[in-house]
């Protein structure tokens, strides 16, 4: 099937900046996935992310969006619609006083119907549970309610990819919930492709893919399992591993026999009082 | 103290004053305005007076939240009060004094008048979400576009403009608390002193402010906004039966106010 996102050797440079920002990043998204992407500061991320709906276009190399060319100006728009963008600033992208009107801007851009308009607002807003506060003043809500607003405004594009770039990196743990929950539930029952860009690696776990930048290279790709397995490296970029990698790992090393690598918790748990089990009755 | 800045707020409810459509409400303040200007005579304030009061009424908004409009602006109509009362001739209150009469009574029709002025166009924020506020306006001055006015660019600057005035708000004052946890001083020294003091504010706020604009630009372009041409409203705008009756009263009282004046004459 062909990727919904495909880099081709990007390479970009910031106006005014001597190192390259992306030095070709060659990679292939499938759709409905939800990939995640971590990095340290200053890796790349947002310019990966700015690439895929066309704020940046590469300096060299091919940024296709369903075969799109977002270099082609001509289908700007379509680019754009395709691929709905929320920021790590919840303040800095909300453009209107009341909650619905600013879901609307986007479909209101885009020049549809005005009753089209008034379905796509209520079935934003009750997709990311904030039906209730649409005549709120986003201003007052809290942080993880005016992400999810932000989402809503860009669902109301009808995108079939979401790119969030660190959505909680200002939220406190309730907010980084909600926005998390709400990205999944976006990729697993409706089938839309997720970027999550995120400094948390605890939020990478259930990913079907994890993809660590490094200098404006791709570090590794793969499964969140296989990535994490690698500690060498994530150690190397400075990223967190999840602790139960850790004593996986450490497990092993003195002589435990244990199969697969589960990342969260519980069944890591599961696993490990099996295996504890297998050996008692040895 | 900053929490106090009132300007751009809206209070949502759904009064008729609420329901009314912002063309027709823009249109109202303009006609208020003139009618406020042509009050002579006590009449003629106690009748303009009585119109604000009833419109605030049938919005339901509290007098307390426009007295906090006005607020702001106290050291400017006690300023125009004093000169009032002070350069108007007249026949002094007691032989001997500079203080008249017609000082007085003038002293007073000019605070009426400018918190008047203050309330009619609050009246208008409040009752008008910021959408509608500047929707409105571009529709008004849709014909302008003909002259190449961008007419467009103007009220989205608008828009943008209301929607941040709270955020740099509470920005500002979260700048003021920590400078002041740092020991600057606002409130006391001279003039130029205080102006100084204020310095280390204005440079965050700015520094933040541009940030901010860049990103909310980003933003606006990633929701497809490309300016005005082939945009759609969610919300259409159409003049009602209530639209009419609320404009034919506003030409009745700015005639009456006409007549008014040249009855005192
Ligand atoms: N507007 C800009 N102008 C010039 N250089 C920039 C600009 N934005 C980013 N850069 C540079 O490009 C590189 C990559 O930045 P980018 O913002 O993509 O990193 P990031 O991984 O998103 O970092 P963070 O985790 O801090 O968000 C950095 O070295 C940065 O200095
Ligand atoms: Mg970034």
């Amino acid at each position: 099937m062909e990727p919904i996102i495909r880099f081709e050797n990007v390479h970009y440079t910031y106006p005014g900046d001597e190192l390259e920002s992306l030095c070709g990043v060659s990679l292939a998204i499938e759709k409905g996935s939800f990939v995640a992407v971590l990095g340290h500061n200053g890796s790349g991320k947002s310019t990966l992310a700015k690439h895929m709906n066309a704020i940046l276009v590469p300096d060299e190399g091919r940024v296709l969006i369903e075969g799109v060319d977002t270099a082609d100006e001509e289908r700007l728009l379509d680019v754009r619609r395709r691929v709905g963008m929320v920021f790590q600033n919840p303040d800095n992208q909300i453009v209107a006083n009341v909650v619905e009107d600013d879901v609307a801007f986007a479909p209101e851009n885009l020049g549809v119907e005005p009753a089209e308009i008034r379905r796509r607002v209520d079935a934003s807003l009750r997709l990311v549970g904030m039906y209730d506060f649409r005549m709120h003043a986003p201003h007052l809500l809290s942080g993880g309610q005016k992400q999810r607003v932000a989402i809503a405004g860009v669902i109301a594009m009808q995108p079939e990819i979401i790119v969030l770039d660190e959505p909680t990196a200002m939220l406190d743990p309730q907010g980084r919930h909600e926005v998390v929950s709400t990205a999944f539930s976006l990729c697993r029952a409706r089938g839309m492709t997720v970027v999550y860009i995120t400094h948390h690696m605890d939020e990478c776990i259930d990913a079907d893919r994890l993809i660590v930048m490094s200098n404006g290279r791709v570090a590794a790709d793969g499964t969140p399992a296989e990535v994490f397995a690698n500690t060498a490296l994530m150690e190397r970029e400075g990223l967190d591993v999840p602790e139960t990698v850790r004593l996986l790992q450490e497990l092993r090393a003195a002589g435990v026999r244990l199969e697969g690598e589960p990342l969260a918790v519980e069944p890591c748990a599961e696993l490990i009082a099996q295996a504890l089990l297998k050996r008692s009755r040895k | 103290m900053l929490k106090d800045i009132t300007l751009g707020q809206y209070f949502p409810g759904d009064t008729v004053v609420h329901r009314l459509d912002p063309r027709t409400k823009i249109l109202l303040v303009v006609v208020y305005i003139v009618a406020l200007f042509q009050a002579e005579g006590w009449i003629g304030y106690a009748l303009v007076t009585l119109v604000t009061l009833l419109c605030t009424a049938l919005s339901r908004i509290r007098l307390r939240s426009m007295f906090k409009g006005v607020r702001p602006m106290l050291f400017i109509i006690a300023l125009t009060a004093l000169l009032n009362i002070f350069y108007t001739t007249g026949t002094p209150i007691r032989p001997g004094w500079i203080v008249t009469w017609e000082g007085l009574a003038r002293a007073v029709q000019m605070m009426l008048r400018i918190v008047l002025l203050i309330s009619g166009t609050f009246l208008l924020t409040y009752t008008t979400s910021p959408i509608a506020l500047t929707d409105g306006l571009e529709l008004l001055l849709n014909p302008l576009k003909k002259l190449r006015v961008p007419v467009h660019e103007m009220t989205i600057m608008m828009s943008m403009a209301l929607r941040f005035i709270p955020t740099l708000i509470s920005e500002t004052d979260k700048i003021m608390s920590a400078q002041k946890a740092r020991g600057a001083d606002f409130e006391t020294g001279s003039l130029t002193r205080r102006a100084k003091a204020l310095l280390p504010i204005l440079v965050p706020l700015f520094v933040s402010a541009f940030k901010r604009a860049d990103e909310l630009a980003v933003a606006m372009e990633s929701r497809c906004y490309h300016g005005g041409e082939g945009r759609t409203r969610m919300k259409q705008l159409r003049m009602e039966r209530r639209d009419c009756i609320a404009l034919i009263l506003g030409g009745i009282f700015l005639a009456l106010m006409i007549a008014l004046k040249s009855l005192c004459l």
